[in-house]
């Protein structure tokens, strides 16, 4: 990916005791983020065996009436929606050549992918029987005519996309020129294939509301909802590469070349720009949507004032601070705005799928303490992958830069 | 996709028919679908077909005479494929089974990835085991809320009227059907089921409400229900129009091939004019 030769590495260790080195930790072990996943973590798996014991319903408050909850809702709708960064950046670098934003992307395609290796195991934690997660794969079963199987299929192949896009650093790690230059020469294919499978899946995720018709809020069920999914993923995305970056940035500051520092507020305001601009866009839809359907007299009741909370307060609010971020060179407004935009991007998704999902029945669903639990031991999970690999991998630095990739018997003679 | 093949089939089977013999085609077309015609104001609430049905297919067998069931409405379960409701009515009191549809172009059939829920060729449908992974897709597509899922198995089936499909192909009629004392209920294909429905209407004008429900919601249905009273009044959604629900992700499935052949090739494109080397030359050349 990165275009710097490596630097000339004379003498080696061999790839055994490297890989055994590589496994030792390399961070302190007791801080406040250990000592608080850590027991999460466990309980959630204690969790896990209790729900293939006796069952989903053993765990969760799911309903015949609200068939799925957080476990979609959450960590499938929303954290697909989120992980769009990934893709976005990839067409920024590749496809406009905007080389600037190079740097930050390494990072942001790995956390692209871990969020869908993640996302795809907590589906399949909320799936009943999911021993035949391999049927619309394998080709027994091909259900042509279902969204999700579109959905499943780009899911999966954009996982094979991500792993080839970050496929360098991996080379690089390992020390292996040769394979590191193939696999380079396969980033620009893989990223416009990648972009493709994106706009698919982005825009299934929500065509998978389109027959829950009689059952969403009209304010939120529109034929258009693919192509709102799509827009906010965008917005989605490039929010979380702008608050991902600055935490990676804070934690992991070591390991990006100091020269960086300064201009790394430069490329998060010119993200923000572009977050501005798909938020607009996203809010320009949503009124055409609105008054095409008529729905004043939908805006009378709570319903109608929570879509305005979400409209108002998390579409045109944020835009409106990214705008004016952008302009006057506020960095630190930018960090607020793209946590609002998230905020607004779970609303959204959580309404459509959760929320406003069967809206007129008496019985509502709220998540049991399990199933907060579940979701956040597979968040924590993926953090604790992610921080192993940055330690690692050259995903924040270059591969010629401190510190080495497979360390040289003697490192005398780099500086 | 499998209601196309099956017309193509139909279609076919019944030219080679009508070839072959007069008698053949007098008989119908073997394969064309089968249904049932509720006629709400013959039901008595004896709740007969809910003990059949669970005999039937070895579900729990509710006491019918001694649960008092019907003092509440109740939705169809994972354990009960089929109920009967009593709603209190501006005719006085009218009982309605409730069970699967067997809409003529299933949502759920639509939302399977792994044709786990199958619409099947002569109408019934019904539910593969083998094939389903549980993701409840079918539960949130479909209008009428019937597939059930056992949320606390650990290896959890989804649950739903069958039409009992394994007695048709036996030649016989689903277990409901032949339970009933009152003939509320009637076995047949779409087409006769239509007329008989219309000739009660038309005998009895008074009687009926001048709709058959099912005739063409949601694309039409293989149940089919005949009211005294307005549908609404019985616990029909009437607002689910007669659009296939199947025909709403069409639009967006169509657009896939479009999307995954058009957007590589327009990137490339892009990828080729925001070349920044070309602008550089072409600055020199001038």
């Amino acid at each position: 990916m990165t275009t710097m030769p490596l630097a000339p590495v004379p003498k080696r260790l061999p790839l055994r005791s490297f890989i055994l080195s590589e496994l030792k930790p390399k961070a302190p072990f007791l801080t406040p983020f250990n000592l608080i996943s850590i027991p999460v973590i466990l309980l959630g798996i204690a969790v896990l065996v209790r729900r293939f014991i006796y069952g989903l319903g053993s765990i969760t408050n799911l309903s015949q009436d609200h068939p799925w909850g957080l476990g979609i809702g959450f960590d499938v709708v929303t954290g697909v929606a989120l992980a769009g960064g990934a893709y976005v950046l990839a067409f920024v670098v590749y496809v406009m050549r905007l080389e600037k934003y190079h740097p930050i992307l390494r990072a942001t395609v790995l956390n692209g992918l871990l969020a869908y290796i993640f996302y795809a195991g907590a589906l399949v934690l909320d799936l009943g029987r999911p021993w035949h997660v391999i049927n619309p794969i394998i080709g027994n079963s091909f259900g042509y005519n279902s969204v999700l199987f579109q959905v499943s299929w780009s899911f999966l192949l954009y996982m094979i996309v991500e792993m080839v896009e970050l496929s360098p650093a991996f080379a690089e790690w390992l020390g292996w020129k040769k394979a590191r230059r193939f696999l380079a020469s396969l980033a620009l294919g893989a990223v416009i294939l990648g972009v493709t499978l994106s706009t698919l899946h982005q825009a299934g995720l929500g065509a998978l509301f389109l027959m829950a018709k009689s059952k969403i809020h009209p304010l939120w069920y529109t034929e258009f909802i693919p192509i709102l999914f799509f827009v906010s993923s965008i917005f989605a995305g490039l929010s979380m590469v702008i608050l991902e970056g600055t935490l990676t940035h804070r934690l992991f500051g070591k390991q990006i070349d100091p020269k960086k520092h300064g201009s790394f507020d430069d490329l998060l305001l010119g993200l923000g720009k572009g977050t501005a601009i798909a938020l607009f866009t996203y809010y320009f839809f949503k009124l055409l949507i609105f008054l095409h359907e008529r729905q004043w007299d939908l805006l009378a009741s709570k319903w109608g004032a929570w879509y305005l909370v979400e409209v108002f307060g998390f579409v045109l609010v944020p835009c409106v601070m990214f705008a004016y971020a952008v302009r006057h060179r506020r960095p630190g407004l930018l960090r607020v705005a793209a946590g609002v935009t998230l905020v607004g991007v779970l609303l959204n998704r959580l309404n459509i799928s959760v929320i406003a999902y069967n809206w007129q029945l008496p019985v509502r669903y709220y998540p049991s303490w399990q199933e907060y639990v579940v979701t956040l031991t597979v968040l924590f999970t993926e953090i604790w992958v992610f921080r192993w690999i940055v330690l690692r991998l050259p995903i924040l630095r270059e591969a010629h830069e401190l510190p080495y990739p497979r360390p040289l018997e003697s490192p005398a003679g780099q500086s | 996709m499998n209601r196309r093949t099956f017309l193509k089939i139909g279609t076919a089977a019944g030219s080679t028919l009508v070839a072959g013999s007069a008698s053949a085609k007098e008989n119908g077309n073997p394969e064309e679908f089968v249904g049932v015609l509720v006629d709400t104001t013959r039901c008595i609430g004896c709740r007969a077909c809910e003990r059949a049905c669970s005999v039937e297919h070895d579900l729990p067998v509710p006491d019918i005479e001694n649960d008092n069931a019907l003092a509440a409405v109740r939705p169809t379960s994972e354990t009960q494929w089929t109920v009967v409701n009593r709603f209190a009515t501006s005719k006085g009191d009218v009982f309605v089974k409730k069970q699967c549809m067997h809409c003529w172009q299933p949502a759920c059939g639509a939302a399977c990835l792994t044709n786990a829920m199958e619409k099947t060729r002569t109408g019934p449908v019904i539910w593969h085991p083998n094939k389903c992974m549980g993701c409840r897709f079918c539960m949130v597509s479909c209008p009428f809320d019937i597939p059930k899922f056992e949320f606390h198995s650990w290896n959890p089936k989804i649950q739903k009227c069958s039409m009992c499909y394994e007695r048709l192909q036996q030649g016989l009629e689903p277990a409901c059907v032949g339970s009933c004392p009152t003939d509320a209920l009637t076995f047949g294909n779409k087409r006769d089921l239509m007329e008989i429905a219309r000739l009660r209407i038309y005998h009895h004008p008074d009687r009926y409400v001048h709709k058959i429900y099912g005739e063409s919601e949601v694309g039409g249905t293989g149940w089919l229900y005949l009211s005294a009273v307005p549908f609404e009044e019985i616990g029909f959604r009437t607002d689910l129009g007669t659009t296939t629900y199947p025909e709403y992700t069409r639009n967006f499935l169509y657009g896939v091939p479009l999307v995954l052949f058009g957007l590589p090739a327009l990137q490339y494109g892009l990828h080729l004019l925001s070349d920044k080397k070309d602008e550089a030359l072409e600055a020199k050349e001038s």
